[in-house]
């Protein structure tokens, strides 16, 4: 029987002493415990919040940064092509140029060559006609040192004009 | 890990092995000594008595006995004599209900056995007109209340510490070991049953949820912190109770009183001529409580008796033969370990279920519609 029958000691120590100990637990342990649990469950919940709003940023920013690295890519590349382009038409320009300097050159020397030869063939011609003249003299001096040769120079000269 | 888990186990069962063959062995010199002594007829081993003797709350703390001296812890006294007024002494005074003390006596055998009774001028006789005293003794159940408090309050309160200097942080050390039941409390427990209200409540059904569950777990205790079968005393699951039931009457809203008074999808006639309806209804309101009060008290103890019943059998079968005694012991703590592991799961199920119904109960008298 006893030990269904509750005894009054204990039902007085048991309402006070559970009394007391809830209205402390509640106030000096749920209460912060209680209260520092929403705040890290919402500060977890805020950060990883966050995190995905970081990823997606990320992910934003690496599309991006592809983006801009492709364009430059493009750029070189179209760069690379003018440069080539440029170079091209230098080397070739600097080509043709040469050559038509180069043809210039050929012309000019030839003309002076084709110059040069007939002033001296000229100047040969002169001389060629002085030393004639002279030599026509020196041998018309000597025939005629001779009076026979002088006598038959004369009337040929003379049978000439009676001819004419 | 498994390693480990095995040698614990391992070192448990032979710890418990141990304990149990000392308090064997103890128990056998008491009723050698006792059967010599012949001064009480206590021969005969009587297993009814040795397990409620165990069960019911008790004036001093019992420990063991060795030799036929009693090892115990006395607790302080505290009696309203209608003779004398206030007395307060230590319960060593009675020298375990042997000898009288300011015209006390704990009584030995009768209706009112285990109780304090007041005595005649020879100081032995027990004055059959007096009063009982009003006793209000810290006695066994009241010293192992005290302690649970204390735990729970040097637990929680430490606990909320760390959570005030980890703020954000990971749990750490004990406090890791109290957030997941706390949050069980919070999330399987208040919030579905309570509904958005459920804040208000939280602080109560956490300090249920843990008196319970601490409280379970040191009665499974053999000895001196633990042992007292706190849950298993009506008077403590009662309070409990009604706890429970004064907070739901303070909290519950017109739509509950509503439904008790005039049950809606009721036939009228279950209603007009005979109150039969609020009458059953008025009744519920009572039996909740009662059934929670009931059904922790009845498993508690339940576990108990069956635990002291398998000791039981050692001491009868031993009466028998001594070689039958020894037999029967290595079955009898085969099973205490069975029953222990089971009551470990008791333990927990029952402050489970106490703060599950409470809740609830809180729920059902503060839902807004039917």
């Amino acid at each position: 029987m006893e030990l269904v029958t509750p005894g009054i000691g204990l039902i007085f120590w048991m309402l006070l002493s559970f009394s007391l100990v809830l209205i402390i637990l509640k106030k000096y342990a749920w209460k912060p415990v209680l209260q520092m649990l929403k705040e890290r469950e919402e500060n977890i919940e805020n950060s990883l919040k966050s995190a995905e709003k970081a990823k997606d940023e990320m992910a934003k920013l690496q599309t991006d940064n592809e983006r801009i690295l492709n364009e430059a890519r493009k750029e070189r590349d179209l760069l690379i092509k003018e440069a080539r382009e440029i170079k091209e038409k230098i080397i070739f320009e600097a080509k043709s140029q040469a050559s038509i300097e180069a043809g210039k050159l050929i012309e000019n020397s030839k003309a002076i060559i084709q110059s040069e030869k007939m002033a001296a063939l000229t100047d040969i011609k002169n001389q060629i006609s002085f030393l004639s003249v002279e030599i026509a003299e020196k041998i018309l001096k000597k025939e005629l040192l001779k009076d026979a040769n002088q006598k038959v120079f004369i009337e040929s000269l003379i049978k000439d004009i009676n001819l004419n | 890990m498994q390693l480990q888990t095995k040698l614990y186990i391992n070192l448990f069962l032979i710890i418990a092995l141990l304990f149990f063959g000392l308090n064997i062995k103890a128990s056998e010199h008491k009723t050698d000594s006792l059967s010599e002594s012949g001064s009480k007829n206590e021969e005969t081993f009587k297993p009814g008595e040795f397990i409620i003797n165990h069960v019911i709350d008790n004036h001093e703390w019992h420990i063991a006995e060795i030799s036929g001296t009693e090892i115990t812890i006395p607790l302080p006294i505290i009696v309203y004599s209608y003779k004398q007024g206030l007395l307060f002494f230590m319960s060593s005074k009675f020298e375990h209900g042997e000898k009288s003390y300011s015209g006390l006596k704990l009584e030995t055998e009768g209706v009112n056995k285990g109780k304090i009774v007041e005595v005649l001028e020879d100081g032995n006789t027990v004055d059959e007109e007096a009063k009982l005293p009003l006793d209000l003794s810290i006695t066994k159940i009241v010293s192992e209340l005290f302690i649970v408090i204390f735990l729970m309050l040097w637990i929680f309160i430490s606990v909320a510490k760390s959570y005030k200097r980890r703020q954000n942080l990971a749990p750490k050390g004990i406090q890791s070991l109290m957030e997941p039941l706390i949050i069980f409390v919070r999330d399987d427990i208040a919030r579905p049953s309570i509904g958005h209200t459920y804040q208000k409540y939280l602080p109560y059904l956490l300090t249920i949820f843990f008196f319970i569950f601490i409280s379970n777990l040191l009665g499974l205790i053999p000895i001196f912190p633990g042992g007292a079968n706190l849950t298993g005393n009506i008077a403590v699951t009662g309070i409990l109770a009604l706890f429970t039931f004064t907070i739901t009457t303070i909290n519950a809203n017109a739509t509950y009183w509503k439904h008790i008074i005039n049950a809606p999808c009721v036939p009228w006639w279950l209603k007009i001529p005979i109150p039969l309806m609020p009458i059953v209804e008025l009744i519920g309101v009572f039996t909740k409580p009662f059934v929670l009060m009931v059904r922790l008290f009845a498993n508690i103890t339940a576990g108990h008796i069956i635990a002291l019943g398998f000791f039981s059998l050692i001491f009868i079968f031993g009466k028998m033969s001594l070689g039958a005694g020894y037999g029967i012991s290595v079955l009898s703590v085969i099973f205490t370990v069975f029953m222990s592991m089971l009551e470990l799961l008791v333990a927990f199920i029952q402050a489970y279920v106490f703060t599950l119904l409470s809740a609830i109960y809180f729920g059902l008298a503060t839902e807004e519609h039917h």
